[in-house]
């Protein structure tokens, strides 16, 4: 499904992706992890299409299509759904209208009828109760005085939404109670599907116990240098980061 | 930062929908003013001696005065020998009585802007007086107003009909020697709307205007004035758009809203005046004063207004706060994109006791556009308990465009409390970034971004007006993106 070949990106001229290979086929699930500043963040990002930073080289596409051509929102209306680590705020605006925007876009790209207030209400309260989201959530202002797990969860309730061909979960565990990172773990698994691929970026393996990857790549220094599966990230786990060769303490420091 | 420019200079380039003008030939005075303009203006209008000496006195007193500069807009200097002061549709006969004797030339104009008359007061209840060129051409709906007493027809009526009324109430609120385009509007006033609701009477629906300005090299001085009296509550709405030109066009309108006591009015206004073309070429002057007297005790005056329009913009709703227990309300929302300029806001003068006054101004600014807020919070030595809150919002889209804050607060009265919060924005890269990963266009973004902005003035507006402000912020910036 996603074919990533030799991707090299930066942001302001310093080179943060220097290199990256990955195949991610349909039905699977990829743990992406690593230090802070190895450049995970920077991976969904560019996959996104986030203009702020620039494709150096590299090929990447999305069952068979050259994905780096098209814009952020043709991206997104051919499958790729990013959950935002730190989603912004857009004020005045209802969630329920940015919401039923999203979706009306995704579905007019399909050449489907547009959903009506009514109908779209329906669906948005069955898919907040699914990530224990209070329906009255819909009504407030997008990410406005959203606490940190409640962002989380708002962004795991647009993925349900969606239904994207490929899911980026940006640290979607950070900053979670246990609890919460349980809601936020079922609806993962929720989203798994034969014909969906999930790519997961976390700094932590304590997710990967309740969503458990059919891959695991540490990405270290901008390339993967490590690839396996569940099993790397209990080692990582257990031995930390500083087996393969990278500094920990960097990596802390940056926390 | 590269997404957000690009996507707005796209934005910035949509043409203005309304820009047609409509083939009616005009009576029209040929340029230049002086006091026999006056004295032909005041005979055509058929205007009893009174009005033609008030029109005179003002004349002379505008002769004296000096354009005002202090504004943070620049134009060329206008020269007012050049305007025309009187342009009317040609009829053979006297006003329609219905709009089956309208010129369908002009009711095709009116559809073209969006306008059925005949099915907005059908569907919406609302009665509208259009005003064309300078002279109203369609009154609908007096019938249930004349039952409940309210008077709704044009000033030149209401000068003939109302005499009395007129005399006591015109320039009471703003005198003659206001300031310079009051003075010029009180000599060459063209016609506008009055109204009068009664002692305890809530008027019955929402009455409405539509304005257009036509006739090339026309000037076109509206004048405007409601008295609502004690214990009356009237909604007005006033929208208006232009069609597309070269030369510069003045509009020098004056409104003066009175509220005895108990009273309330509301006062709403779009416009959506040429406002030029991409490259700063031609566009409307919009310098108008607006101003209520709340002058009964518990009265209420509240002014809405969408200013989407017009090349510059000189304009501040105000209110005198004069009753005990009054309150003035002011929520805008300004956008100027292009070449666009405005000078806009409000003056609140606190007189009474306990008066209170709320100000919210959101300002959006785009292209290489300038949007300032100006605003006086003033407040009388008797003004005891009086209070005020002001909330001044800018939101920047791209980074060429201008947006400037310049509040004054005025107090002779230490038990005054003064609230004042102001914020400028951007549209940020993050925003735009999430709604596109979202799938959804950038324009679209944008326009629900700047509606979102706007929320707090837009729930202010009646509903259907509410609904035109959002499509019209959205014209305003359609194209943009890409």
């Amino acid at each position: 499904m996603l074919s990533i070949k030799d991707l090299h990106a930066s942001i302001e001229g310093k080179e943060i992706l220097k290199g990256i290979n990955l195949e991610i086929r349909a039905g699977e699930v990829h743990a992406i992890m690593g230090p802070n500043g190895s450049g995970k963040s920077t991976l969904s990002q560019v996959l996104a299409g986030n203009e702020a930073f620039a494709v150096t080289s590299g090929e990447v596409t999305l069952n068979g299509e050259n994905l780096l051509e098209l814009e952020t929102e043709e991206r997104a209306r051919e499958g790729i759904f990013l959950a935002f680590q730190y989603p912004v705020e857009i004020p005045g605006v209802s969630n329920l209208q940015f919401l039923r925007t999203s979706v009306n876009a995704m579905r007019t790209h399909r050449g489907e009828k547009e959903m009506n207030a009514a109908e779209f209400m329906k669906l948005a309260k069955e898919v907040s109760r699914q990530v224990d989201l209070d329906p009255a959530f819909l009504k407030r202002g997008v990410n406005e005085g959203f606490s940190g797990g409640e962002k989380k969860r708002n962004e795991l309730m647009q993925a349900l939404l969606l239904q994207p061909k490929l899911a980026i979960l940006d640290e979607t565990d950070s900053g979670l109670d246990i609890d919460a990172l349980k809601v936020v773990a079922d609806g993962v698994n929720a989203l798994r599907a034969e014909d969906r691929a999930i790519m997961m970026v976390t700094h932590y393996q304590r997710l990967l116990n309740h969503i458990v990857p059919d891959y695991v790549h540490v990405l270290a220094g901008g390339r993967i240098i490590k690839s396996g599966g569940r099993e790397l990230a209990l080692e990582l786990e257990e031995k930390g980061y500083g087996w393969l060769g990278i500094k920990e303490d960097a990596a802390e420091a940056a926390n | 930062m590269a997404t957000t420019d690009k996507e707005v200079n796209e934005l910035i380039k949509r043409e203005y929908e309304h820009g047609f003008v409509t083939d009616i030939e005009a009576d029209t005075f040929e340029p230049g003013l002086n006091e026999d303009v006056i004295r032909r203006l005041s005979a055509i209008k058929g205007e009893p001696e009174f009005m033609v000496e008030w029109r005179l006195k003002a004349y002379r007193r505008w002769l004296e005065m000096d354009e005002p500069d202090w504004a943070h807009v620049g134009y060329p200097k206008i020269d007012y020998n050049a305007i025309s002061y009187y342009s009317a549709p040609k009829r053979p006969e006297d006003m329609p009585q219905s709009l089956d004797e309208v010129d369908p030339e002009l009711l095709r104009t009116y559809e073209k802007l969006g306008i059925p008359l005949h099915e907005r007061e059908k569907l919406a209840g609302v009665a509208v007086d259009a005003v064309f060129d300078s002279v109203s051409v369609a009154t609908t709906f007096k019938e249930p107003l004349a039952k409940a007493g309210v008077i709704f027809c044009s000033i030149s009526e209401a000068v003939r009909d109302y005499p009395e009324l007129v005399q006591k109430y015109l320039g009471s609120v703003v005198p003659h020697g206001d300031n310079f385009f009051a003075g010029l509007n009180s000599a060459v006033f063209s016609d506008g709307t009055f109204v009068y609701v009664p002692k305890g009477v809530r008027c019955p629906m929402e009455l409405s205007t539509y304005f257009r300005i036509n006739a090339a090299n026309t000037g076109q001085f509206e004048r405007t004035l409601i008295i609502a009296d004690e214990g009356s509550y009237v909604s007005y709405l006033e929208g208006c758009t232009a069609p597309m030109r070269d030369e510069n066009q003045l509009h020098a309108a004056v409104v003066e809203l009175v509220a005895l006591d108990d009273a309330q009015i509301k006062y709403s206004t779009v416009q959506n005046w040429y406002p030029g073309d991409e490259n700063g070429k031609g566009g409307i002057f919009n310098f108008v004063t607006k101003r209520g007297a709340a002058i009964g005790k518990n009265s209420k005056i509240s002014w809405t207004q969408v200013e989407t329009g017009s090349a510059v913009t000189w304009k501040y709703p105000s209110c005198i706060l004069r009753g005990e227990n009054s309150v003035g309300e002011f929520y805008s929302v300004a956008l100027t994109h292009n070449y666009q300029q405005a000078d806009t806001g409000t003056k609140m003068i606190h007189l009474g006791k306990n008066t209170s006054s709320t100000i919210i101004s959101k300002g959006i600014s785009a292209g290489k556009s300038s949007n300032a807020y100006r605003g006086l919070v003033k407040f009388g030595p008797g003004a005891d308990g009086a209070r005020n809150y002001t909330q001044c919002d800018s939101l920047l889209i791209g980074d060429r465009c201008g947006a400037h804050t310049f509040p004054y607060i005025e107090s002779k009265n230490k038990s005054a409390i003064v609230e004042h919060e102001a914020t400028t924005s951007k549209v940020s890269d993050e925003q735009m970034f999430l709604c596109r990963q979202r799938g959804i266009d950038p324009e679209q973004a944008v326009s629900m971004i700047v509606n979102g902005f706007c929320k707090e003035v837009f729930r202010e507006l009646p509903m259907e007006f509410a609904v035109e402000a959002g499509k019209l912020l959205e014209v305003s910036l359609e194209g943009s993106v890409g």
